[in-house]
Order: structure tokens, then sequence, then C-alpha cells
């Protein structure tokens, strides 16, 4: 396989079948063209999968097929390092390329898409060829958004992921609230997008290109615009204030869905478009520091947020957010190897997390840590696993995110920003802990054992592995290595008394959590995500809604003033006849009755006053030929 | 052969009248297989037109004395709205049921003014412009008027004619002023387009660029001048709405890039953020009007003034030549045309989708439908890829349009783009919502009548938007024609 089929195959066998099964499944699940309607029967969805016999047995193995064959293309991908470009729009190619550091993240998206398909098989019952459609048309998204070269590409693949993922959070499209909360998700982060839309106006204003390399040498004010712009649509993709509230909502999805969108993929791309972009960012001189800010300050404000949820998905949300803060952190001080490294490692983390919580919710129907209680014990299946991703989470030695965290703190040189850091660290450990001491808890009451499958419990240790040791992209001897695979070798690393400094923090941390679990403070506004949903249906829905109804009103009112003037059109026009004498007018009428005629004839227009608009049409249009024939006579 | 495309529908239509015995099969059978033949006939005329200047041009004294001619040809802005001319006439047909009442005169009619769409966006004559431009007004009256449905029909159908026949009279009297200060005088178009009058400066310019645009923004229509749209649309007949929406209105951008610009440049680079304002206005105005419809097909209609608007926007930001790059200015001129296209299909197939709800559900209200997607999957799949194609998702046209739009009117207009992009916004959160009403949530009491599409009326919806994501994944078939009369547009304005 040459290199452009092979990446051309990465993102098209992914979204061809992914889009044949979830439009095939619609197109099916109504019956066949002309036999009318048997939707109605489908309990399952729009798509109709569930139906016994139906479609909906074929789609999880043909998914879990085309995701195995991704992985390889990426793997194959990240090796061959390959190039493509087709001439697209706006005088820019549709390019991917594979270079180091989309190398990492392709392989870790399409591995993260694998593993989760598998585990989902189990739990998605309904509607299977929309679920898996959708989960494939979504990682082709993410993979072109990892490849893309050029704005055009980046935005394509960019906004097909936030559409994707309205319909996946959505998935369960009968209950209201989920609709609502794929809708929040979807407009939020389009919000963002809008950057780069004004970053690839503000590359063509500049008579550059709109490749994303070349953004940083672009001509002084427009350079800062795209800078700006990119950011902004960055920080809404990575969930980062003031955007993060739709990862709340976004909670309605299933399980699986919030595995992949909130692990490697669609939040994920928010930090590692920053990444990408560091020298543009660089450039400015000051969107780097706002990264850098932006990023810790989530980092600590999420990890409040993550501490006073009582749900345990909620609280993987904002813990998804602020440690998302630590990728964008990494890309403000340019941290790239380090930022990577936690990026990956935190996939692995937090998918694991995800799906363990998935389990829970089936087995024992809750996802209130307070009735978890326990829940980790009563069955070692799922609770194993998932005890090492909650220990990583935390930042305790020698699993993946105590290194890769130290790797970006590493970089930060402002005093200020390392402090804010290091407590949200504290905060992290904090939130993971309490977690993990509420889940480990001797129950209560008997809880019933959890039970995964050989296939899931298979896919949860696979993550485990992944979530206790790949720390070690940051830690020598691989460390350097991997900096040199980033093309960015000599980042700063970790001093050792940096290293036992923050693992004997994390552990301090870790355990007064664990043990002190249940009687944490709580406070409301943590709770509440902050009031940023609030306060953005107070600052932006509500006016919106209130000005779109004040100008339908009056626009109603507009129409009704221009009707208005008919009637006062007829009487100049009945005035105008009076003068002119009756035998213009007898004219004027006749024809007009003969034009009437005509029109009855051939279609019986059910008005009695056409003659009159008519005659006043016509006037208009005689005059109007008089002067004509008076120019073309001169 | 162009004059054979343009006309053999009227012929067509006539022949429909001369057999009123005809059955209802063999009628719509005929209309199907007409439509058909200009989809060939303007795609073969696609296909071995040569990619520069004007070709299959045919120019024969008309009225010698006043200095109009039949002159008609095709270049890269008149192919891609002649094709979609074709396409959603023939995707009107198919849509249209043997039972119809009146089908024969109705097919006629369509017929008729099938013609005069092809004929308006093949002119290169002002009369012969404006001869086209109004008989599909009287066309499009007797559709409303005859089929339309709910009370109000013949009124709606009277203010449609009215105002937009006004609108032309603007129009006209703005050719006659083009005429009058051509030398020698001349409506040609190409002829005015090669030595343009009027550029000496003074107050006619202004005041024809004045006319012809008052004209356009009518029947584009930009907001103040678009109230008769949304009524027209509410009580036509699905078929009437989508040939009104998809292609009547882009007569009136069509006659911007086609003749304001090329025609007037000085005034229109003097004037140019007028129309970038109007544009702007009607952008966003367009778009939160939309936003507070209960009614599927006004919020559709309403959405119509927002997508013009962004075309304005970006003919208004082409004309702002100083300091601005020229390389960005034809990109956004790109994009208005294929906004055209992309708008076209999408709407098409939208107006026809709340043909099919009415049909079955009697009213346009949202509120009355919900959890539709579990009875009509098929009509909900339709109805979502159309919303999100009219959203402007990359992967279908309106993105192709709205992207090129955006950012080529960035560098000239840099304040007003930022302000329409909200306007992408506001689409997206009416969308959403709209489909949230009508296919998600639990059923309402109108949803247990709404069944399935049937066979004819999902071929008739199914391709429009096939051609929208085939635009939004692989453009150039469409850009390749496009850029070239893009380029030469921004030249021609820029001189």
């Amino acid at each position: 396989m040459t290199g452009p089929v092979l990446l051309w195959s990465l993102v098209l066998l992914p979204a061809l079948t992914g889009a044949a099964l979830a439009l095939g499944g619609a197109v099916r699940g109504g019956g066949a063209p002309g036999r009318g309607d048997r939707g109605g029967r489908n309990g399952g969805g729009r798509t109709g999968g569930g139906r016994p016999g139906g479609t909906g047995r074929g789609a999880p193995a043909v998914a879990i097929a085309v995701a195995a064959v991704t992985l390889a293309l990426a793997v194959a991908a990240a090796v061959r390092r390959p190039a493509v470009g087709v001439a697209f729009l706006a005088d820019a190619p549709l390019a991917m390329a594979v270079d180091g550091l989309s190398a990492v993240v392709v392989v870790t998206v399409a591995a993260a898409a694998l593993l989760v398909l598998v585990f989902a098989t189990a739990g998605i019952r309904a509607a299977r060829p929309r679920f898996f459609g959708l989960m494939l048309l979504f990682t082709a998204a993410v993979l072109l958004t990892a490849t893309a070269t050029t704005l055009p590409g980046l935005l394509l693949a960019w906004e097909v992921m936030g559409a994707t993922s309205y319909a996946l959070i959505a998935f369960d499209w009968r209950e209201p609230a989920n609709t609502r909360a794929g809708a929040v998700a979807f407009l939020t982060t389009r919000t963002g997008d809008l950057g780069l839309y004004l970053a690839a106006g503000a590359a063509l204003a500049a008579g550059g290109s709109l490749t994303l390399d070349r953004l940083a040498g672009l001509d002084g004010g427009w350079r800062h615009l795209a800078a700006a712009g990119v950011l902004v649509a960055a920080l809404g993709k990575a969930a980062q204030l003031p955007f993060s509230f739709w990862l709340s909502h976004a909670m309605r999805g299933p399980s699986p869905v919030s595995a992949l969108l909130h692990s490697a993929a669609m939040v994920a791309m928010g930090g590692y478009l920053l990444l990408r972009v560091h020298p543009l960012l660089e450039s400015t001189g000051w969107a780097d520091t706002a990264a850098a800010w932006a990023g810790a300050l989530t980092a600590l404000a999420l990890g409040a947020v993550a501490l006073g949820q009582r749900d345990l998905k909620q609280l993987l949300a904002a813990s998804t957010g602020a440690q998302l803060g630590f990728v964008v952190l990494a890309a403000g001080v340019g941290g790239i190897a380090g930022g990577t490294a936690h990026l990956v490692a935190h996939a692995a983390v937090k998918a694991l997390l995800f799906l363990a919580a998935g389990a829970w919710l089936t087995a024992l129907g809750t996802r209130d840590l307070s009735e978890l209680r326990g829940a980790a014990r009563a069955g070692p299946v799922v609770g194993l696993p998932c005890t090492v991703a909650a220990l990583a989470l935390a930042g305790v030695p020698p699993l993946s995110l105590w290194a890769t965290k130290d790797e970006i703190l590493a970089g930060v040189e402002s005093p200020a920003l390392y402090g804010v850091a290091l407590a949200a660290a504290v905060l992290a450990s904090g939130y993971a802990g309490r977690a993990l001491g509420l889940l480990l808890r001797s129950a209560p009451r008997p809880g019933r054992p959890v039970r995964a499958r050989p296939a899931e419990s298979g896919v949860l240790w696979v993550l485990a592995v992944g979530a206790a040791g790949l720390g070690a992209l940051a830690l020598p001897p691989l460390g350097a290595r991997f900096q040199r695979v980033l093309g960015v070798p000599g980042e700063p690393s970790a001093e050792t008394a940096t290293w036992l400094g923050s693992a004997a923090l994390a552990l301090a941390a870790t355990a007064a959590a664990v043990a002190l679990a249940p009687r944490l403070p709580r406070p409301r506004w943590a709770l509440g995500w902050l009031g940023l949903d609030a306060a953005a249906h107070t600052l932006a829905v509500r006016p919106t809604l209130a000005a779109a109804r004040a100008l339908a009103r009056f626009d109603d009112a507009l129409h009704r003033a221009v009707t208005g003037t008919a009637p006062a059109a007829r009487r100049l026009a009945g005035w105008s006849a009076a003068v002119d004498g009756r035998g213009l007018d007898r004219t004027v009428r006749r024809t007009a009755a003969g034009v009437r005629r005509l029109g009855t004839l051939a279609l019986r227009p059910q008005t009695g006053r056409l003659h009159q608009y008519y005659a006043q049409a016509l006037t208009l249009l005689a005059a109007v030929l008089v002067l004509l024939l008076l120019l073309s006579l001169r | 052969m162009l004059t054979l495309t343009v006309f053999a529908p009227l012929g067509v239509a006539a022949l429909l009248l001369a057999l009123p015995r005809a059955s209802g099969r063999a009628v719509r059978t005929v209309w199907v297989a007409t439509c058909a033949v200009e989809l060939a006939l303007v795609s073969a005329q696609w296909v071995s037109y040569d990619g520069s200047g004007i070709g299959h041009e045919t120019d024969r004294p008309w009225i010698p004395g006043a200095g109009a001619g039949y002159h008609v040809g095709v270049d890269g802005l008149s192919l891609p709205l002649l094709a979609l001319t074709a396409v959603v006439f023939l995707a009107c047909s198919l849509h249209t049921p043997a039972g119809q009442r009146g089908l024969r005169r109705f097919a006629a009619l369509f017929l008729a003014l099938e013609t005069t769409c092809l004929g308006l966006f093949a002119a290169l004559d002002l009369i012969l412009f404006f001869l086209f431009f109004d008989l599909s007004i009287v066309g499009m009256y007797f559709v409303i008027a005859g089929w339309g449905h709910g009370a109000r029909a013949a009124r709606s159908a009277l203010t449609f004619f009215l105002y937009t026949f006004v609108g032309s009279l603007a129009l006209l009297l703005g050719f006659i002023g083009l005429y009058a200060a051509a030398t020698p005088h001349t409506f040609d178009i190409t002829e005015l387009t090669a030595d343009p009058p009027l550029e000496g400066g003074g107050a006619a310019g202004p005041l024809v660029l004045l006319a012809i645009a008052l004209g356009l923004a009518v029947k584009t229509p930009t907001v103040p001048f678009h109230t008769w749209l949304p009524p027209a649309h509410t009580d036509a007949p699905a078929a009437g709405s989508a040939v009104l929406a998809a292609v009547l209105l882009k007569m009136g951008t069509y006659g911007f890039v086609r003749i304001a610009l090329p025609v007037l440049p000085q005034a229109w680079r003097t004037y140019a953020l007028v129309f970038v304002v109007v544009g702007v206005v009607s952008a966003l105005y367009g778009a939160l009007v939309a936003l507070a419809q209960t009614d599927f097909k006004r919020m559709v209609a309403y959405t119509s003034v927002n997508h013009m608007g962004y075309v304005l926007l970006a003919l208004g930001a082409a004309g702002l030549v100083a300091g601005s790059d020229a390389q960005a200015r034809s990109v956004a001129v790109t994009g208005a045309v294929v906004q055209m296209v992309s708008h076209g299909l999408i709407t098409a197939a939208l107006f026809l989708l709340a043909g099919i709800l009415w049909e079955r559900g009697g009213t346009y209200r949202m509120d009355a439908y919900g959890g539709l997607a579990a009875r009509a999957p098929r009509f909900a799949a339709l109805t979502a890829l159309a919303a999100f194609a009219s959203l402007g998702l990359p992967g279908l046209s309106g993105f192709v349009a709205e992207f090129q739009i955006f950012a080529g009117s960035l560098g000239s207009a840099p304040v007003p783009t930022a302000v329409a992009l909200l306007g992408v916004l506001v689409t997206a959160g009416l969308f959403l919502w709209a489909l949230q009403r009508l296919f998600l949530g639990p059923a309402g009491d109108r949803s247990a009548g709404v069944s399935d599409l049937r066979g004819a009326q999902w071929w008739s919806v199914a391709p429009l938007l096939g051609l929208s994501v085939a635009v939004g994944v692989a453009p150039r078939w469409l850009l390749d024609t496009v850029v070239p009369a893009a380029r030469t547009t921004v030249e021609l304005v820029s001189r």
C-alpha cells in the first residue's frame, strides 16, 4: 500500500463504513421504499437496528473489524509518515500528513476507538447500526483532525466531529434532556469553532496560505487574529474555561460515548490543536501566555468542581476538563513532549474510568457516588483496573499521570503559574482519592457482584496497563527518545528532586482524600459547575431569544405596513382614473377584465379585486413602455 | 442547442395544454421525462463548455430599433445555476403525484416556468433578462394562487406578485438608464460589460445602481424588502415553494453578479459598504426572525433571507478593493456563487420535506409534532441531513459556500464579516431546535398521521441532498467552473 492510499484509507474506511451503517439503518428502518411505514415497530430508535433478525446484529462486528483495520492503518501510517493532498476550496488543498505528533495521536485515537467499540458491544442493545455507524464516523473525523495540515481540512473534520458528538450524546433521543444536552455541546463548541473561520479569513486576507504550520508567518495584525481564532476554537473543544459547561451536559450520552469523546478524541483534540500550533501562539507574544493561564486556571477550577460532584460521571467529566487544562498549559509553555504524553496517558485513564462507570450503571443502576460505595470491591473484574486508573488520575507514583504532569510542570517558568498548576495537581489527588475512597469502602449493603465478559475485562486490563505504564513516555530513558520522535529534542525535563517531591505530595493528598472521602467538603458552587451554564443562559441564550421574538414582532408589523400601502395605492389609482377621463379608464378596465377572464379561464383565481391591482400594474408598465419607446426613437 | 434547451419545456407545456384528455399518469410521465431530458441537455452543455468566456452563444437581432437582441450564452456563473434549475424542476416533477388536482395545467405551468428560469440564466441581453424575470413572477403567481393551500393563498399570491412586480419595474428603469447612457445605445450585457457606461462619475451611475439594486433586492430578497417571502412560501404548494426559493430567489443574486458588478463597477465600488451592511443585516435579521418561528415552513423561508444575506455580504466585500487581496475577494465571489447553488439544493429539499409534513399532518406547526424519528425514520434522516447542510456543516455544500464567503470577505470587511459569523451560530441553534421539536422527544398530537416517505418522494429529495454532499466533500467539479468566472468578475469590478 502506498503512502497516500494508506492515509486516505485511514480516514475514508471508518468514514464510509460509518456513514453506510448510520444512514443504511435509517433507510431500511422504515421498510423499503413504497412499502409503507414500519418505523413505528422499532423499539430501539430511528434506525430500527434493534429489530430481531434485522441489520442490528452485524453492526458491532463490522464496526469492530473496521476499527481494528483502522488501528493497523494508523500504526502503519505512524511508521511510514505519509502525506497527501487534493485540491479543495479557497485555493487551498485538503491535505493530510503524519508527523511525530500526529503519529502518536492517530495511534492513540484508533486504539481507544477499537477498545471502546469492543466494550460497547455488550452495553448497546438498541439501534446498533446508528450507534456503531456514528462512532466510526466520529473516529474518522478525529483521525482527519489529527492529520489535517490545512485550515479547510481541519475545519471540515473539526465540525463533523462536533456534529457527530451531538448525535452520539443525543443517542437516546426519546428523552428531551438528552437532545438538549447534545445541542448544548454542539452549539457551545461551535461558538469556539467560529474562531477557525476567523483564522482562515485572516490567513487569506494576509495573502498567505491556509497551511497550519505557516500561520506563524502571517503579517502583523492578521497573525494575531489567526492566533486568537485558533486559541478560542481549541479552548471550546477542550472544554476549558469559560466553555467547560458543555462537558457536564455531555454526560447524558451513553457511557461508551463518554469513554471515547472525553478521553482520546473530542476534548483531547482541543489540546492537540494547541500543541500543533504552538509556534503560532508563541509568535504573537501573548497567545502562549494566555493559553498557559487558561489551562492552569481550568485545571484548578474544574479540579474543585470535580471534588464537589456527587455523580461519578460528572466527577469524571470535570476531571477531563481539568486534566486537559494541563495539556493546554503545556501547549502554552512549549512543553510539547510533556503535553503529548499527558494527552495519551490521560486517554487510557479516562477511557477506563468511563467504561467502568458505565458497567456499574448497568449492573447497579446508579452513578451516584454515595450509592456506589463499595462497588469496586463487589466486583474486582471491574474494580481492580478501575483502582489502577483512579490512582493514576490522583498522580500517585509510579503511575502514568504522575510522570507526565511533572514533565509539563518542568517547562513552567512563572512562579504564579507553577503555583496554580501545583494546586490543581493536589486537587486531582483530592477528587480521585475521594472517588476511590468511596468505591473501595466496605459496602453498607451487600453489593451485587459486578461481572464482565472476557472481552470487556480484557479491554479494561489493556487500558489499565496503559494507565499505569504510559508515564514511561515522560521518564528516562524513553522520555528523551519520545522528544526526538515529536521533533522537540531538549525540552526541559523534571529533576529527580521534583519527581520525589511531587510523589510525596500526591501520596499524602491521595491518602488523606481516601481516608476522609465521605467527609470532604462539597461546596454548592462546585456542584453547579461554577454557574457557567446559568451565565451562558443569562448572557447569550436569553438575550438572543428575546431579540429573535422582538424582531419577529417587528417583522409582522413591517409586513402590515407594506401591505397597508395597497389600499392607498388603490385610492391614488382611482383618483388618477377620474382625472384621466373615461376613455382611458374604460380601456384599462376592459384590458383588466380581459386579463381577468384569461386568469379565470386558466386557473379560477379566487379574488374579486384582482382587476384593480392589474389596472395599477398595467398603468405602470404602460408608462415604462412609453418611456422605452421615446428613448429608442430619440 | 441552448435555445432548444431553454424553450423545449415551453413547447411541451403547450402540447400538454392541447391534450385535454391525457391521463394523470401520462401527463406526469411526460413532465418527468421532459425535466430529465432538460437536465441531460444542460449537463451536456456544461461538459462541452470550454471553461473560458461565453460558450454556446447565440446572438440574433430581435428588436433592433430598441437595441435589444436575442443574445444567450453560458459561462461559469450561469452554468451552475442552469444545472440547479434543471435539477430542482426534475425534483418537483418527481415530487408531484399523478393524482394532483389540475395536474395537466400544473405541469404545463411548471414547464413554462422552467423556460423562464433557464432563459433568465442564459440571457445576455437586459430586455431578455427582464422579460424572463417578469414572466417568472407571473408564472409563480398562478402557482400560488391556483394551487396554494390555506385561506390566504390568493392574498399571499397577490402580495408576492405586486411586490416583486414593482421591484421589476425599478429594475427596468435601471436597465433603461444603462441603455440611455451607453454609446451606441444597447441592452447587450456583454457590450455593456466590455465598455461600462456611467464610469465618468456624476449622479447617474449611483441612481442607475440604486434602481437596479432595488429591483434585485426585492427578488433576492434582502431586509427590508423581504416581507412578501414568508406568506408566499407558507401558502404556496410544496413544489412551488421549492422553485420559488431554489431558483427564483437566485434571479436576484444572479442579477447582482451578472449585471450590477460588471456593468457598474465604479458605482459598485463606491457603495460596496452599503451592500455589505445590507447583507450582514439580512443575514442576522433573517436568522433571528427564523429562530422565533413556530411554523416550520415560515422558519425555512426566513433562513433564505439569512443565506441570501451572506451572498450580498460577499459581493459587497468584492467591491471593497482598497487594501484587500484580489485572491481573497475572488474566493468570496466563488463562495457567493456556490451559495446560490447550495441554497437552491438544500432549500428545495427542505420545502419538499415541509410539503410532506403538511400532506401527512395538516399543519406546519412544529409543536404539533414530536417523536417522528420513530414513525418516519427516512423522513427524519433526510430532514436532519438537509438541516445540517443548511446550518453549514462541513461535508455538505453549505460549508463550501459559507467558508469561502467568510474567509474571502474578512480581509475587505473585517468587522461586518465577524458579525455575520454569528448568524452561523443562530442557524445552528434554530435547526437543532426544529429537529428536536419535529422528530425527537415524545410524540405530539399530529405525529400519529405522519408515515414515512414513499418511493417517489424519497427520490425527489434524496438526490438533491446527494448533490449537496457531492459539493461538500468533493467541490472541485463545481469550483473548477465557478472560480475562473469569479476571478473575471473580481477583475471587472476592480477596473
